[in-house]
């Protein structure tokens, strides 16, 4: 039992970071209904850039997540504006290569720099509490805590602000909220500065967590998180959350109990199978084609 | 404009020209089939440029039955290399285990071909229950197709698991690969111009349309992407053969990433983009092998540049001429007369 809630902790530790990853896939894509596969590179360049802050400036923790995010942000932002938004009238499958390439870029322009994988050094002081045979760590409560606080604060600002409510509209209805008066522009790039800014604290806490960071590993979580927001239902905020833990409590319980070469394929099987029986996602509705 | 109105013109009468000169393709194929067998017979050309014209043959093949998919059908398939790793391991199987050491390379073929249908298969499982919804719904599918293949490889034992597989003789020769290739590009234009090919084109352009033209779109769908996994999968069995090693991470989403670049690069929906697409991109990449891992930079680079100038990709929906259909060809060669009278008057 024990064992079970210790997993139980690991599992919401890396649910956290699929959640945080997969909100970006799923904001980008209600509004511009655009896979943006490059998203997993995003998530390992922040924690690269946490790398180079931390080892090269020596800036404590809160510094280095604002470093981070700001500079995921900026490479969100600068993508957006050089590679996609010239495809927004192309078919939407050059979008999608598009961003395989930029993808593919970032990793390899990643390793050409620094061919070594990394190691972060710790940032915040090693504690444990233990309740009863269970066994809390600083590290994690961070990772928890931070991950929440950041998903209410999106939800926030989805909810109760000018550009949320702007998102909100545009993922309605494309055509229309331009002859609002929205400024279309405006918001998609807000949108993916948002979802940067979150796949880049999610690199940073992925490095802090998991003792090496190297250019490719941003290529399975980012698939992997792609995935929870696809069990989510895509395109769905509520839905990448929830499809993150579900995802990181699959993975993390897989391999407490079977051999953990196992994981991947039970992990995708699920996912088959899900999608089967619900194929828009948990969350997701059902479009109606129009004829 | 004197010189662009002549390069146009110039362009109009090589067009013409090998719009009637259909005998052409024949030669070619028999000139290209004999030099296929001469140097690797007489040494015409060192072993690691026959290596590289090698692994083009094979990358037309997986670029064409990609391009069925995501061209022709206008659906989005990204796990292809899963496809090709069932090709890969299940002629490797056979050729090391079943068939005795004397008999492998006869039944080479038969192998490749067992491969194909096994990824067939395969294909056919993964599209039932794929095409119940549009859109994104098959990207997702085969994207986990692609990564539970890989996880179950890495998991037998008895081919290795992830330490790999091999033992396998080369088999994969020169004159062989440009068999396969030109059998794979006629078989797959063949069925592009058939009445099922017309299908699957009417899907990509509007499905609902298409469905009230009486296409049974679901079954059309079902055999293009079975169709293209068979030649993923003999693609996987010949490229097994030419490495003579195979391990399931060769396999994994970076291999289908590396196909999607190859089609999109040529230009969808065109059996000679797929043809150019693999030839550019395999070439480039080992032109640019001196610059080291800077070539993995440069290459997405080239790709995102072309795709923002380029969206459809080199040759967009055009299309060779000799791969038209005889009525398509004199079409097209009336209009290209007509267009000719036009500049000269």
């Amino acid at each position: 039992m024990i064992y079970f809630l210790q997993q139980a902790l690991n599992a919401l530790q890396l649910g956290s970071i699929y959640a945080l990853i997969a909100l970006g896939y799923t904001m980008v894509y209600g509004i511009l209904t655009m896979i943006n596969f490059a998203h997993g590179d995003f998530f390992m360049v922040g924690a690269f850039i946490c790398f180079v802050v931390v080892t090269f400036l020596q800036l404590p923790f809160l510094p280095a997540l604002i470093l981070s995010m700001a500079g995921v942000t900026i490479l969100g932002v600068i993508v957006e504006r050089i590679a996609y938004k010239p495809l927004r009238q192309a078919p939407r499958v050059s979008a999608i290569i598009t961003a395989l390439g930029v993808g593919i870029f970032l990793e390899n322009f990643t390793l050409a720099l620094n061919p070594y994988p990394k190691h972060i050094p710790a940032l915040i002081a090693n504690l444990n509490w233990t309740f009863g045979g269970l066994t809390i760590s600083s590290l994690q409560c961070t990772i928890v805590v931070l991950s929440v606080v950041l998903m209410i604060v999106l939800h926030l600002i989805v909810k109760y602000t000018k550009v949320g409510m702007a998102m909100r509209a545009i993922s309605w209805d494309k055509n229309v909220v331009p002859l609002m008066g929205v400024p279309v522009n405006t918001v998609i790039s807000i949108t993916f500065a948002i979802g940067s800014g979150l796949g880049g604290a999610a690199g940073m806490m992925y490095g802090m967590a998991y003792p090496v960071i190297d250019p490719y590993m941003g290529i399975m979580v980012g698939w992997k998180a792609f995935i929870s927001a696809v069990v989510g239902g895509i395109g769905n905020i509520r839905g990448a959350m929830v499809g993150g833990y579900i995802l990181g409590a699959t993975e993390i319980m897989v391999a407490a109990f079977f051999p953990s070469t196992y994981r991947d394929f039970v992990a995708f099987s699920l996912l088959i199978v899900l999608l089967i029986f619900r194929p828009y996602g948990i969350f997701g509705k059902p479009r109606i084609q129009k004829v | 404009m004197r010189g662009g109105l002549w390069l146009s013109e110039t362009g109009g009468i090589l067009r013409t020209w090998l719009l009637t000169k259909a005998w052409l393709l024949p030669l070619l194929l028999i000139l290209g089939f004999a030099f296929s067998f001469a140097i690797p017979y007489y040494g015409l050309l060192d072993p690691y440029v026959q290596l590289i014209l090698m692994y083009i043959g094979i990358n037309i093949i997986l670029a064409l039955s990609l391009n069925l998919v995501n061209g022709y059908m206008g659906e989005f398939s990204v796990g292809h290399a899963g496809f090709m790793s069932i090709g890969a391991y299940i002629s490797s199987i056979l050729t090391v285990k079943v068939f005795s050491a004397s008999s492998a390379a006869w039944l080479f073929p038969v192998a490749v071909i067992a491969g194909g249908a096994g990824a067939a298969l395969l294909g056919l499982l993964v599209a039932i229950p794929s095409f119940r919804t549009r859109g994104d719904y098959l990207a997702i599918v085969t994207l986990a197709f692609n990564m539970i293949v890989k996880s179950v490889l890495e998991n037998i034992d008895a081919v290795g698991g992830a330490r790999g597989f091999l033992g396998m003789s080369k088999l994969t020769t020169l004159p062989l690969v440009f068999c396969w290739t030109v059998l794979s590009v006629w078989l797959i234009r063949n069925f592009i111009y058939s009445n099922y090919g017309r299908g699957v084109l009417a899907i990509r352009e509007d499905e609902i349309a298409g469905e009230l033209m009486s296409v049974n779109t679901r079954q059309v769908k079902l055999l293009a992407f079975t169709i293209s996994s068979f030649f993923a999968g003999v693609a996987g069995g010949l490229f097994a053969h030419v490495l003579q090693f195979i391990n399931p991470r060769m396999f994994d989403i970076v291999k289908s990433t590396d196909m999607l670049i190859m089609v999109y690069l040529g230009g969808i929906g065109s059996i000679g983009g797929s043809i150019l697409g693999a030839t550019i991109y395999t070439f480039l990449l080992e032109i640019l092998r001196p610059l080291g891992i800077w070539r993995m930079v440069i290459m997405p680079l080239t790709l995102v540049l072309l795709m923002i100038f380029r969206p459809r990709g080199i040759m967009g929906l055009r299309e060779f001429a000799w791969f038209l259909p005889k009525t398509a060809r004199t079409n097209r060669l009336a209009q290209l007369r007509k267009e000719g009278e036009e500049w000269r008057s």
